[in-house]
């Protein structure tokens, strides 16, 4: 489960924030869920090369990671969707500059269960089953069954791109189910035969089935060369332009060391 | 005399500090919730607020109609009391009038154990095992409903209101019991003519309490409710309680935005949710000591 992932590394957080607040070299990571394992693997990866430095990360949502830039209480926010206008000015007006590095990028694929014979829905058909208007898996070439939605909270950086890329405007029907995680999703797509959700790419597995995306797979590939059409990029903020070992550290993101855990966390690296 | 009255002075000094301290910091909480709850109402009517049935707080124009939000609450809260209220308080009777010494002493610490199992583990169990087998067993789309996540809370209320039922039937006073067999009642007829009344506000408050417990929880509506938010018609329905939409939108909601406000204004409808329901039992309890006396 994600979620206790999170509740572990806020304790982290803490902890770390009354044992090593007097030592140099100290970093502060929060932010998004979705770019958390990237950030994780990271800092795991520059703390054995740099043992001086020490990277406290939480997770606590795309909002909160900003919030903390905008407060000043992080060094690096990370974020699933860019940064809101509202949120730029608020940053300024506390005098804090946020910057962004791009850092990866991201992929939502809609998964079905892996019992269900569907294989490719257009944006058209999923935008229509979130929207309410097909509800029977028979008016999309699968089984005569009533059609479970799951999607995720309106305020997850997920659920932005799900909605900006596919929804196209339209909201998706109060009926549909919602989860507050890419596991706990992943948890009730693999246990209802019914369901449809999505899910970003790095939590793609052997329970849950992935579908194609008018007939384009939800590949590192085809997400990287635009084709995929749910794709997205994934941001480190900092407070300010990096100095030391943030600079540091976002260098080591960007370099190919970096972008290789990026891969090896499930997401698509830049190059 | 008067240096052991001074001497006195100072631990009843530094009680009353740390008393008010606590009391204060309550009333923070409380304001802080208002102060940020307010705000909501300057671009929204409190009837839309109230009575609005959709909940679409991140679109634009966004919408904060939190009545589903409210009915997901209740009817949980309702459903699951009607599943355990009954248990705990039979189960209060079994182990405070029937159950036999040594079995009551292995019974009674089970129960209190089980009032500390973490919801999160139970919410867990409701996502995994509960909600695959409701759709393999009935003709349904999804296990993640009113149902389920009744009864995960059912479980997780029935040990809270037993241990104090039974606490509340046990300090009835044993002449009671012994005049009612002084005058030819069975035991059955004891229990229930003149235990249980004599008992009644206890019970009650017991009863209160765990509902209070059940319209507060948070993780395994969360996880186990299916987080749809609308009127459930039926037991199979998902719903989205007030509790576990707060939880889940707050971490990625823009701060002082409408939707961060309009949140809190969901935690102040919880608070006044629960305090109503605290002055009902206090009621209750006043009004019981009225009859004893």
């Amino acid at each position: 489960m994600k979620r206790f992932g999170v509740f572990f590394a806020v304790s982290a957080l803490l902890f770390g924030m009354f044992a090593g607040s007097a030592m140099a070299g100290q970093i502060q990571v929060n932010g998004s869920t979705t770019v958390l394992p990237i950030a994780q693997a990271a800092a795991e990866a520059y703390m054995e090369a740099h043992p001086d430095v020490n990277i406290s990360i939480s997770g606590g949502g795309s909002g909160n990671g900003i919030k903390a830039i905008i407060d000043g209480t992080t060094d690096i926010a990370n974020a699933s969707r860019f940064i809101k206008q509202s949120e730029v000015e608020a940053a300024v007006k506390n005098g804090s500059y946020p910057v962004p590095f791009a850092v990866a990028v991201d992929a939502i694929i809609p998964v079905v269960h892996p019992s269900n014979p569907v294989k490719d829905l257009s944006i058209d058909q999923l935008r229509d089953i979130y929207m309410g208007k097909i509800t029977n898996w028979k008016e999309v070439g699968g089984p005569d069954k009533k059609i479970a939605a799951v999607t995720r909270d309106t305020s997850s950086g997920t659920f932005e791109v799900w909605e900006e890329k596919v929804m196209n405007k339209e909201k998706i029907m109060p009926a549909a189910q919602v989860v507050a995680s890419n596991g706990a999703m992943v948890q009730s797509v693999a246990g209802n035969p019914a369901a449809v959700g999505y899910i970003g790419i790095g939590y793609l597995d052997k329970s849950t089935k992935a579908l194609l995306v008018n007939g384009i797979e939800g590949t590192s590939k085809n997400a990287l060369n635009g084709s995929f059409p749910v794709s997205r990029y994934l941001y480190m903020f900092t407070k300010g332009w990096p100095t030391g070992e943030v600079m540091d550290f976002m260098n080591f993101i960007l370099s190919d060391a970096g972008q290789k855990i990026v891969a090896e966390s499930g997401f698509v690296s830049l190059r | 005399m008067t240096t052991s009255l001074k001497e006195d002075r100072i631990p009843r000094l530094v009680i009353m500090a740390v008393a008010s301290l606590g009391v204060a910091i309550m009333l923070f909480i409380l304001y802080s919730l208002v102060r940020d709850s307010i705000p909501i109402l300057a671009h929204v009517t409190l009837s839309d607020l109230l009575l609005g049935i959709h909940w679409y707080p991140t679109y634009d124009p966004p919408e904060f109609g939190m009545l589903p939000l409210l009915v997901g609450s209740l009817s949980v809260t309702f459903a699951a009391s009607l599943l355990s209220l009954p248990v705990s308080l039979a189960l209060a009777v079994f182990l405070s009038e029937v159950c036999p010494a040594t079995l009551r002493e292995i019974l009674k610490p089970v129960i209190e154990i089980l009032g500390f199992f973490p919801s999160v583990v139970l919410g867990f169990i409701g996502m995994v095992v509960i909600a695959p087998w409701m759709v393999t067993n009935f003709d349904i789309i999804t296990g993640l409903n009113l149902l389920n996540a009744s009864v995960l809370m059912g479980i997780m209320i029935i040990p809270i209101v037993t241990s104090l039922a039974e606490d509340s039937l046990n300090s009835v006073p044993r002449d009671i019991r012994d005049a009612s067999f002084a005058l030819g009642a069975t035991r059955i007829e004891t229990v229930l003519r003149s235990v249980i009344p004599a008992a009644l506000p206890g019970l009650m408050t017991a009863a209160l309490l765990g509902v209070m417990r059940a319209i507060g929880e948070t993780m395994v509506v969360l996880m186990a409710a299916g987080g749809a938010a609308i009127i459930p018609r039926s037991l199979m329905d998902p719903v989205r309680p007030l509790t576990s939409a707060i939880a889940a939108e707050m971490g990625e909601t823009p701060f002082r935005s409408d939707h961060y406000y309009a949140l809190f204004f969901a935690g102040l409808l919880l608070l006044l949710l629960t305090l109503a329901l605290n002055m009902t039992a206090l009621w209750i309890e006043s009004r019981g000591k009225r009859w004893r006396s």
